[in-house]
């Protein structure tokens, strides 16, 4: 897994409540038996004026000059800027996968899906819940100023607009630690294996129809 | 100790008894006792798992089925999509390496992977439950701990056994009184969803509970624990009472003889203690719950279907309003149409949600003796396993869809999410029984709206949306 220490990036903003992981990546595109290649196809139903399917070369499609990600100012964003309950929906992990490989490393969001939450993790993806108040306000000043970035430092836990402004931030513990090292989590469990091997006893013992 | 001293809710009778080891920060290791695997979200956790030089922890934990990718006609000549056919050929050559158990395409067993957990009995009261798929919160109906995973957790779980996660807060969410005629489980579900919204349940594991969840028989409460995702909860619940012991016994993969008393006198116990303390809580009054139809493009846009649609200039908050006016666009719906007004091209009867006996024989006795009306281009009946189409059957089921103008299908996941050939083409408009109505969910410029199979079948019969619970 990629390590996340500390980014400066283009901020891009998606303004609208309960972007589901169907619009994150649509279906058809699930097909696939690989991790990568799922970045063109980011946001797909929205981001194109045609339909995609698999196979399509996607530098040819028509692009849907309206949607956000297609206006050159947001070109090479790194951060995606949502609003509330962000990635809700399927449990798709491909989501993530799209994201990450579009060049997004950290979506910022009033509240996010419990699974795609999880998911982000595990693909070297920031996601950080910001208040309501303070998203709106980063809404404003991304809509106001071309070229916005923000610097995000794990470590401390701290986001820094260009103003100076400074957002703490919360992220458990452990999770931050596998982001700073880029920890692999099952080489992390592996090392309990003889607690594994003893709960896993001792639970069959107790239910032995398991 | 002084934990086990407390009054417990059921999740955590759950939690505790599958916790192996604990981080300073409440991170814990959770034992898995059932992995359930479908062809979309595990070949890249196989690879994944080949990759690292690992081993399969436990082969017999798991139980494999194609759903998501499989044609519901045709069977014998196989998928006709190449990129469809590989990913189902890939999870049987994965299940054929590690020894797993795989109902293949051709067992009267194969189905949905939330329809055939239940009936083979591979899930049950106490297991933690987990599956690639988020309506894995289907089978919390039996008192087990179910939750969708991640593609990088179907690979943790199969080389460890076990997931790295914290505890969620616990909701209870109680519905006292008896449904209405007409009002069924997918009606509690859709009005949970309408009044706690989509993120209501986020970070929660939800128990539903109260004199009208009991009397739900357990394909009522698969259909409600099923939708706990939508309602934002990884996690829905019920507590083990003779329904669940009764649907339970004489399953396949379930106890028999003196592992089965052994088992029962255990699974009695899944029960939140008299006093436990919840999060949050929320009451519902079944009597005044009523057939429910969404209006937009997420669950939580629903009303009751003598209702109208909603006018987005009477919500105050600018970021509701914004949806609801773009939901409203995307549905090609004007604010304050009455609900019976509107009209539909297709009906879908099927999904994890409601493809179950119950569901098959709700909607067939609303459309006995009746014909599809003439303006529904569509109406097709999609049974959630071999073995509940095999009963739908032998009980005259498939005959009455048929000769309403209904086609009866092979099983699978179909056009809950149109992976495969059936879809909405844009622009159309579909009653539907599953659960999830987002943009081109169904389709590419479909239009999903979700409701209870009788509604379902009632506007196929209409043409348009009608009150069940009045005809």
């Amino acid at each position: 897994m990629n390590k996340f220490t500390f980014l400066d990036g283009l901020v891009a903003p998606l303004d609208r409540a309960n972007v589901d992981t169907d619009a994150i990546i649509p279906k058809q595109f699930l097909k696939s038996i690989k991790r990568s290649g799922f970045g063109p196809n980011l946001f797909d139903e929205w981001r194109y004026l045609d339909h995609g399917e698999p196979g399509m070369d996607n530098s040819k499609r028509p692009l849907n000059p309206d949607f956000v990600l297609n206006k050159p100012r947001y070109r090479g964003a790194q951060i995606l800027l949502a609003r509330e309950n962000f990635g809700c929906g399927s449990s798709r992990e491909h989501a993530p996968w799209a994201l990450e490989d579009f060049g997004f490393r950290t979506i910022i969001a009033p509240s996010f899906a419990d699974i795609f939450f999880n998911n982000c993790f595990k693909n070297g993806l920031l996601p950080i819940r910001l208040t309501e108040r303070q998203v709106d306000t980063l809404f404003s000043e991304v809509e106001a100023a071309p070229g916005y970035r923000l610097r995000i430092d794990l470590e401390q836990q701290i986001i820094t607009a260009p103003d100076g402004t400074a957002y703490k931030f919360d992220v458990e513990p452990f999770r931050k630690h596998c982001l700073l090292n880029g920890l692999d989590d099952i080489g992390l469990t592996l090392q309990h294996v003889s607690e594994i091997r003893a709960y896993e006893a001792k639970h069959r013992a107790e239910q032995p129809w398991l | 100790m002084q934990n086990n001293m407390r009054a417990q809710t059921l999740y955590d009778k759950l939690w505790n008894s599958h916790v192996v080891r604990q981080e300073a920060d409440g991170t814990a290791l959770i034992y898995i006792d059932r992995h359930l695997v479908h062809e979309v979200t595990s070949p890249q956790a196989f690879e994944g798992l080949k990759l690292a030089g690992r081993k399969l922890w436990r082969k017999d934990s798991i139980l494999a089925v194609a759903d998501h990718n499989v044609p519901t006609t045709g069977r014998a000549q196989g998928i006709a999509d190449p990129i469809s056919r590989l990913q189902v050929e890939t999870l049987d050559a994965n299940c054929a390496e590690y020894g797993v158990t795989e109902f293949k395409m051709s067992d009267v067993r194969q189905g949905i992977v939330h329809v055939i957990g239940p009936e083979q009995g591979a899930t049950l009261p106490g297991m933690t439950v987990v599956c690639g798929d988020s309506h894995t919160s289907t089978h919390g109906a039996f008192a087990a701990l179910a939750f969708g995973i991640g593609t990088s957790e179907v690979e943790h779980v199969l080389a460890t056994q076990c997931l790295l996660m914290k505890k969620s807060k616990a909701m209870q969410v109680v519905v006292e009184g008896t449904l209405g005629r007409g009002v069924t489980a997918k009606d509690v579900a859709l009005a949970v969803i309408g009044k706690i919204g989509t993120a209501g349940g986020t970070g929660h594991a939800i128990e539903f509970a109260g004199s009208a969840i009991r009397a739900l028989s357990m394909e009522g409460r698969m259909t409600l624990c099923n939708m706990a995702i939508e309602a934002g909860a990884r996690a829905g619940m019920v507590a083990v009472d003779d329904n669940t012991i009764d649907y339970l016994r004489g399953r396949p993969f379930a106890p028999q003889g003196a592992l089965w008393d052994k088992a029962v006198a255990y699974w009695r116990t899944l029960q939140s203690d008299e006093g436990a303390q919840f999060d949050n809580a929320v009451m519902l009054d079944a009597t005044q719950i009523k057939p429910q139809v969404t209006w937009g493009t997420s669950p939580e846009m629903v009303v009751a279907v003598d209702g109208r649609v909603p006018d987005p200039d009477g919500i105050s908050d600018p970021v509701k309003r914004d949806a609801a006016m773009r939901a409203l666009k995307y549905m090609d719906l004007a604010a304050k149409t009455p609900i019976e007004k509107i009209k539909i091209d297709k009906v879908f009867i099927g999904s994890c949600t409601n493809s179950r006996i119950e569901d098959l024989r709700a909607a067939a006795s609303i459309a006995r003796g009746k014909h599809v009306a003439a303006n529904v281009k569509l109406a097709m009946v999609v049974p959630g396993s071999g073995l509940v189409k095999q009963q739908a059957e032998e009980e005259g089921l498939d005959k009455i869809f048929i000769a309403a103008g209904f086609e009866w299908r092979e099983p699978g996941c179909s056009m809950c999410l149109a992976m495969n050939d059936d879809k909405l083409e844009p622009g159309e408009r579909c009653a539907s029984t599953s659960n999830r109505n987002f943009e081109g969910r169904q389709g590419s410029g479909g239009r999903t709206h979700l409701v209870s199979p009788e509604m379902a079948a009632g506007a196929a019969i209409a043409g348009h949306f009608v009150d069940v619970s009045k005809v």
